[in-house]
């Protein structure tokens, strides 16, 4: 193993400005800004931002190297893509933290948010095991952390311990089927895993090792059946920490679960292109899906609480990307990035609008976003896109990754086998999904606003963020060969 | 080709001055609205005048023709033409006209809109008696029902609305199936035009096209044709609509639909079904003779047995457009067997139109006379010795009734005088039966002047003004032309004798 | 024809100056958006002026979009596109007139009805199926808030049931079109493209497909049995809108039957013939006898739309040039006339007397109150039952004729059609206007309705002028349609007959 440790750090620049960022942010609200209650959060918010910008910029610069340290990272073209994306949708979120009225530890909240992120963008690079499991607990333990911020209400804390709770065990299934994968092929690359895989074939072990590392991967990305813990975090946890929660860590959980699948464990794939179907993940990646699909949007349609129709939502989102897991080793992982990118774009928009809401008032139920039109146009505005995306709506991007996805999996196999059922299954599941994210607009923007309804001002960092976010789905869902043409 | 287009301005006038009237309305005070729609209507008699100086009977064509392409994509034409057939009942339709809208003009309400109507009725009827290609000619058709329902659901009875209704769903209905027929002609021919398809029909092309004499859809081509003006004349059964909608339509609205519309049913079977579908009509000849005689003797005797008087007309109406369906089926079923009994027939069908028309709307007129005099009642028990209080108005009345009846001496007689005379060379048996209805006519007629006329002034015919100017007036064209056409029919018979000759010469 | 494409833009603008303007006054809104309106009619007409009359589609547009899935921005225009863009620019004029009472929000109703109607235009511009299915998406969401804040009846109820309908069939064709693309080779969405491709799937393929692509078109232009959300809706959404949504936008989905269905998959056409035929008479049939029994004014409307839906649907059954084109012709015919109706019905008469119910309408004599309204709805009433002399007539002829060429029964059930559409409008008219006649309504005094205002005259008589116009002269537009059918995609679609 080349021990190139100058090469390493220089891959490693975006985390190492992340990290130095987090630990700035704890100096400086320790030793200056504490003392000015009135700035504390403006200065976390900034530090927070410039090290974020400085991560991206980062990323951008080092560009697609290859194999890192002997093949411990990958820094392809999918690499620098995730990471410049995990690195905005955390910008974003960072933009919407809360006022001091609700949070009282801003600095705190911005460092774990900093770490969080940096294990999202080592996950984006990770090419080995031991790596790969580092980056999701570091993610992870952030999160639970954010999850349980908010501690007037008790929702947080219960959010906090069921994401722990699941995530701990997804975490004891995920190292246990990676000391199955090594205990088969002596190795933790995944490049050497590959090779040793196809030269051995499938054995009952593998499927094993297999059924483990889809069980965790399962429960990081809200698939069902492994989807109990998402609707109650979603709910209570603070507007920002979901998310982030909702965006990048989906993003960046599925691009390294992509990443392991294929080309890690591709000769196990198996087959759902035609029957007969072989044996090996894709079936259960395929059932996952379907079975997300279903679960996410029926569970949606009975919802009251936007939150959890949004976590419900959620779920079903995370089925059809699971579709583009399907297709990526085939077709490239263009469409199931452009998807993850542009779901987080508009997952946190909406929680963001929800979390602006919350300044002044709940915002848990439906009824909560009555007469939004009228109470912040802008709102109301952002959150026609962002709802629109989500549905799928041309020419929003969330459309376009829907087609893309979709497309590239029949191109799989057509409309005659297993996966053309699913694409179908996928196609009419997301016209249901319309009728639920219509009721959250005809709240928005066709009832009228309660008699009593308090006035929304909107914070100037909030505001950029929300519009940001919402131009960035526009301009991608016209010219989507903006992202697609970086693979 | 005419340079000036003497047939268009014909058809047009009424309807440019039914917009005037209308456009107008609120700002002509009601006697110059009144005087301008006369005026208006008029204008056919004036330019049917203009035609029939310019007609040649000899010449058993089309004359003042006026073809102009009208839509390429479906090989339409603006074809209009004239030949005797459709001079005659140009003509009655220039005289009914102005005759009713005098009649009723002082008394009904809004009379700028009920000219109006009125109007467009009559432009619509004349433009039916002179298009000579499908799709204007279905214009016109189906435009006369328009005025003709708001005329009677606005002025009419208690029952109008619904007697309007089925009126023109009955005839919509029956215009559908001959839609669609010739939709399948111009499938199988190309085109539109009646003289086109008649030459298609004479020389076999269009049997052929359709697909061969024994096959099925031609039979449904004829039968929809045959079903669209069935309804309209009306043939026996189709008329059921017929004497609910004469009698809660309006006294002007009946004496048109009566004098001038059910013609249009019949000149449709002359102009259209026999020349196109000559094979099929004879082969179906006899069925519809027993339909016609159905509707000749149990037209009668309905009407024998109504106690409404303008009822007991308008079923009279029916039994006396049966006879010119009767000779017309005659006419098909026999062939060229007996040209001159054809002949004969045919041309006592054409007479018999003309006829009728004057006898039938002096009729409705003479009842509607009573009606108003009465209030409102018109039933047979409602009047009795009107000749006492009123001579002059028994007498015009007599005569119209006479006239119906077919009294030699006027103008009813020598239509049916010839239709019987045709008829017995042809079927002789049906003739005979036909006879049946000639004395139900007579009886029931006799009746109603007995009632209502005979006797000690009971009811409304007590104090029973007599006729003043204005319905004197009305009356008088209608009763003289009755007697001058009774007394010289050469007048009208040599418009057409020379058509009907050369129609009885080229039966198949 | 360039300036087509520029009826997209214009609309989109048009609606976000809308929303702007409406900021500052409802006036200026409306002053707006009628310019817009008026300007793509204007642009559509300019294009007719100039058109040429050619065997297949005119290029327009044709830029690279998406490399990545061969999908290019490709606009273009034939006869048949032309007639349907004339017709979205009369209904957008004569919609905006009827709107023009609207006082709530209405800078934000005329940016969403101009949306509405710049995703229409480019449905009837693309000839890029992706193209084509981004344009139809984008029409669906402004039809929801539409009717779900303006409308009335039951208005959240029936928005829903419209736009699930109509994604539901999007979604029917989105899954035909990427299983073509898939089985093209994933080589692109061009019409042209995926014809040619089409020509060597396997039988299975093409009927598969065509189902589902024709299936989810038909359920918008509403086809029985998918056409239950047509009445709901179209009642439920205000006049504007109801003008636009039955006068247009159930056309964009005989449009897509027309223009991607059909030519792509005609083995699957030619398998489904006789299916299409049954239900769209069905279809016919049906609705009218329902139509005939409602009580409620903008039901029977409401059905009979389907009812001459139905007709189109026929004609486009029967593949032969003759009813294509009387297809197409009922397209425009209809657009207008149901346009009419719903005017009437909507805004002239249920503003003013906010009552739609038949009976109640009986016991007011309209006729002498509102005049206009009456000679309004009975030419409209006309026009819809078919009578020569307007637009509908030369439309259904052209259809039986057709039809009776490719079977004759089928045309026998359709002239029971004719029969069944004059019955209930004779009926609505009847009832609604005329209910009270007779002297003793002169002796009342009627309580005063509002007048007939000018936005609505001018509205009234631009589409009576149209309808009969095209009674009159059918062959303006017929020139200009059956040259389109001349064209390879079409010539391999259609059977014989004279054309």
């Amino acid at each position: 193993m080349k021990m190139d440790y100058a090469g390493l750090f220089h891959a490693l620049q975006p985390e190492a400005h992340l990290v130095l960022g987090a630990l700035l942010v704890l100096a400086f609200d320790m030793v200056w800004a504490r003392h000015r209650p009135a700035n504390r959060h403006h200065v976390a918010l900034a530090i927070g931002l410039l090290s974020l910008v400085l991560a991206g910029w980062k990323a951008v610069a080092t560009g697609g190297t290859g194999p890192v340290f002997g093949g411990v990272l990958m820094l392809d073209t999918l690499a620098t893509a995730t990471r410049v994306g995990v690195v905005t949708l955390a910008a974003l979120a960072v933009a919407l933290l809360p006022s001091p009225a609700r949070l009282r530890h801003p600095a705190e909240f911005v460092a774990i948010l900093l770490c969080a992120t940096t294990g999202f963008t080592l996950m984006a690079a990770a090419n080995q095991l031991l790596i790969v499991f580092l980056a999701v607990e570091l993610a992870s333990l952030s999160l639970y952390v954010l999850a349980g911020f908010d501690k007037t209400r008790p929702e947080s804390a219960e959010a906090a311990l069921k994401y722990y709770l699941f995530g701990g065990m997804a975490a004891a299934f995920l190292l246990f089927g990676f000391s199955l994968l090594y205990g088969l092929t002596g190795s933790l690359d995944l490049d050497m895993i590959a090779a040793q895989l196809s030269m051995r074939g499938p054995s009952p072990l593998l499927l094993v090792a297999l059924g483990m590392v889809l069980v965790a991967f399962g429960f990081k990305a809200a698939a069902a059946p492994f989807h109990l813990w998402a609707p109650d975090v979603y709910q209570g946890a603070p507007a920002p920490a979901a998310a982030l929660i909702a965006s990048a860590s989906k993003l960046a959980g599925l691009v390294v679960f992509t990443r392991l699948l294929w080309p890690g464990l591709g000769s196990a794939v198996g087959t759902i292109a035609h029957v007969p179907i072989t044996v090996g993940w894709a079936p259960v990646v395929a059932l996952i899906a379907a079975a997300s699909l279903l679960l996410g949007n029926i569970g949606a349609l009975a919802q009251t609480n936007v939150r959890r129709l949004l976590a419900y939502s959620a779920i079903a989102h995370a089925g059809a990307m699971l579709l583009g897991v399907i297709a990526a080793g085939r077709l490239g992982p263009g469409p199931l990035f452009y998807y993850a990118a542009t779901y987080g774009l508009a997952a946190v928009g909406a929680f963001g609008v929800l979390s602006v809401l919350e300044a002044t008032g709940p915002a848990q139920k439906l009824t909560d976003l009555a007469g939004l039109y009228k109470r912040s146009p802008l709102l109301a505005g952002c959150l026609a896109i962002f709802v629109l995306s989500l549905a799928g709506i041309p020419p929003l991007a969330g459309f376009f990754g829907k087609f893309a996805v979709f497309a590239a999996v029949l191109r799989l196999g057509g409309l005659g086998g297993p996966v053309g059922w699913l694409a179908i299954a996928a196609i009419a599941l997301s016209a249901v999904g319309l009728y639920y994210y219509l009721l959250i607009l005809k709240q928005a923007l066709v009832a009228t606003p309660a008699e009593d309804a308090p006035a929304v001002k909107i914070p100037l960092p909030a505001a950029l963020a929300l519009l940001t976010a919402a131009a960035l789905l526009v301009v991608l869902g016209v010219l989507p060969s903006l992202v697609l043409g970086i693979f | 080709m005419n340079s000036w287009p003497l047939l268009s301005w014909l058809v047009f006038t009424p309807w440019v001055g039914a917009l005037l009237v209308f456009v107008l309305r609120s700002r002509l005070p009601e006697n110059l609205a009144r005087a301008l729609v006369l005026l208006l209507s008029l204008s056919t008699i004036a330019l049917g005048a203009c035609a029939t100086a310019h007609f040649d009977p000899a010449v058993t064509g089309m004359q003042l023709i006026e073809k102009h392409a009208w839509i390429s994509a479906l090989n339409v034409n603006y074809h209009l033409g004239l030949d005797g057939l459709s001079l005659v009942l140009i003509l009655l339709t220039g005289i009914i006209s102005p005759v009713a809208l005098y009649g009723t003009l002082r008394h009904v309400r809004c009379p700028a809109i009920y000219g109006a109507l009125f109007l467009v009725l009559q432009g619509s009827a004349l433009g039916v008696f002179v298009a000579l290609d499908f799709f204007p000619w279905f214009v016109f058709w189906e435009l006369s029902l328009i005025p003709a329902f708001f005329l009677m659901k606005l002025w009419g009875g208690p029952g109008a609305s619904r007697a309007a209704y089925q009126f023109v769903i009955y005839t919509i209905g029956g215009s559908a199936f001959m839609l669609l027929g010739f939709a399948a002609l111009y499938a199988a021919a190309g085109t539109f035009d009646f003289v086109e398809l008649a030459a298609l029909a004479r020389d076999g092309t269009l049997a052929a096209k359709l697909g061969g004499p024994g096959a099925f859809w031609p039979q449904a081509v004829f039968l929809g044709v045959l079903l669209g003006l069935a309804v309209k004349v009306p043939l026996f059964p189709f008329h059921t609509w017929l004497p609910p909608a004469y009698a809660e339509a309006p006294t002007g609205a009946s004496m048109f639909l009566t004098g001038v519309m059910s013609k249009m049913g019949v000149y449709g079977f002359l102009r259209i079904l026999w020349p196109i579908f000559p094979a099929p009509l004879q082969a179906a000849a006899t069925p519809l003779l027993w339909l016609a005689l159905g509707g000749v003797v149990l037209g009668a005797f309905a009407a024998l047995k109504q106690t409404d008087l303008k009822r007991m007309v308008a079923y009279s109406s029916i039994n006396h457009l049966s006879y010119c369906l009767l000779a017309l089926f005659a006419v098909a079923a026999a062939g060229s067997t007996n040209p001159a009994a054809s002949a004969a027939a045919l041309s006592g069908t054409v007479l018999q139109l003309f006829n009728h028309g004057l006898s039938a709307a002096a009729l409705f007129y003479c009842v509607g006379i009573l009606e108003q005099r009465s209030g409102g009642k018109r039933g047979l028990a409602d009047f009795g010795g009107v000749r006492s209080a009123a001579p002059l108005f028994a007498g015009l009345c007599g005569i119209a009734m006479f006239s119906s009846i077919g009294l030699p001496g006027l103008n009813g007689f020598v239509g049916e005088f010839l239709i019987f005379r045709g008829v017995f060379g042809l079927a002789p048996w049906a003739a005979s039966v036909a006879t049946l209805g000639l004395l139900a006519t007579a009886l029931f007629l006799l009746t109603f002047w007995q009632r209502v006329f005979h006797g000690p002034a009971a009811g409304a015919g007590v104090n029973f003004r007599d006729l003043d100017r204005g319905e004197l007036l009305t009356l008088l064209p209608l009763i003289t032309l009755m007697f001058l056409l009774g007394l010289v029919p050469q007048l009208l018979a040599g418009l057409i004798n020379p058509l009907v000759t050369t129609w009885a010469a080229t039966l198949p | 024809m360039n300036a087509l494409p520029c009826t997209i833009y214009v609309a989109f603008t048009g609606a976000f100056l809308a929303l702007v303007a409406g900021a500052r006054s409802a006036q200026a809104a409306r002053v707006v958006a009628l310019l817009t309106a008026l300007t793509l009619w204007g642009l559509t007409l300019y294009a007719a002026s100039g058109f040429v009359p050619a065997a297949g589609l005119q290029d327009l547009v044709n830029l690279p979009w998406i490399p990545q899935l061969g999908i290019n921005y490709h606009l273009a225009a034939d006869g048949i596109s032309l007639t349907l863009m004339v017709l979205t620019g009369l209904a957008a004029t004569t919609g905006v007139l009827f709107s023009w009472n609207i006082e709530e929000r209405t800078g934000e109703f005329f940016a969403l009805y101009l949306s509405l109607i710049g995703g229409v235009c480019g449905v009837f511009l693309s000839a890029d199926v992706f193209v084509l299915f981004v344009f139809y998406e984008i029409a669906i969401v402004p039809k929801y808030f539409l009717i779900a804040k303006w409308g009335s009846t039951n208005r959240e109820y029936g928005a829903m049931k419209l736009v699930l309908y109509s994604f539901a069939g999007s979604a029917l064709v989105l899954a035909g079109m990427l299983w073509a693309y898939a089985a093209s080779g994933g080589q692109g969405f061009g019409l042209a493209q995926l014809a040619m491709a089409a020509a060597d799937f396997t039988r299975t393929q093409q009927l598969g497909m065509f189902a589902l692509v024709f299936t989810g078109f038909a359920v918008l232009a509403g086809m029985f049995p998918f056409h239950t959300w047509a009445p709901t809706g179209h009642v439920a959404a205000p006049t504007g809108a109801s003008m636009l949504l039955a006068g247009v936008v159930m056309k964009l989905g005989a449009y897509g039957c027309l223009r991607v269905a059909m030519p792509l998959f005609p083995v699957g056409f030619e398998f489904f013939q006789p299916v299409i035929a049954w239900l769209a008479i069905t279809g016919i049939l049906y609705a009218g006898f329902v139509a005939l029994v409602q009580e409620d004014f903008k039901f029977v409307i409401g059905y009979s739309s389907v009812s001459h839906m139905g007709f189109v649907l026929l004609g486009l059954a029967a593949a032969n040039a003759t009813a294509v084109s009387g297809a197409v012709l009922q397209m425009f015919s209809h657009g207008v006339i149901a346009g009419l109706l719903f005017a009437v019905v909507g805004r002239m008469v249920y503003e003013r007397t906010h009552t739609r119910h038949l009976m109640d309408l009986k016991a007011m004599p309209l006729h002498r109150l509102i005049p206009f309204a009456a000679v309004v709805f009975v030419l409209a009433g006309l026009a819809s039952m078919g009578l020569p002399g307007f637009s509908g007539f030369p439309a259904e002829l052209t259809i039986l004729i057709g039809t009776w060429q490719t079977k004759p029964l089928w045309a026998l059930a359709a002239a029971g059609g004719v029969l069944v559409a004059a019955a209930f409008t004779l009926r609505a008219i009847q009832v609604s206007f005329f209910g009270r006649t007779g002297p003793d309504v002169c002796t009342e005094a009627p309580h005063p309705l509002p007048p007939i205002t000018w936005p609505e005259k001018a509205g009234a008589l631009l589409l009576l002028g149209a309808t009969i116009y095209l009674g009159l002269c059918p062959d303006t537009l017929l020139d200009w349609i059956r040259p389109a059918l001349h064209s390879p995609v079409f010539q391999a679609l259609l059977s014989g007959g004279p054309s």
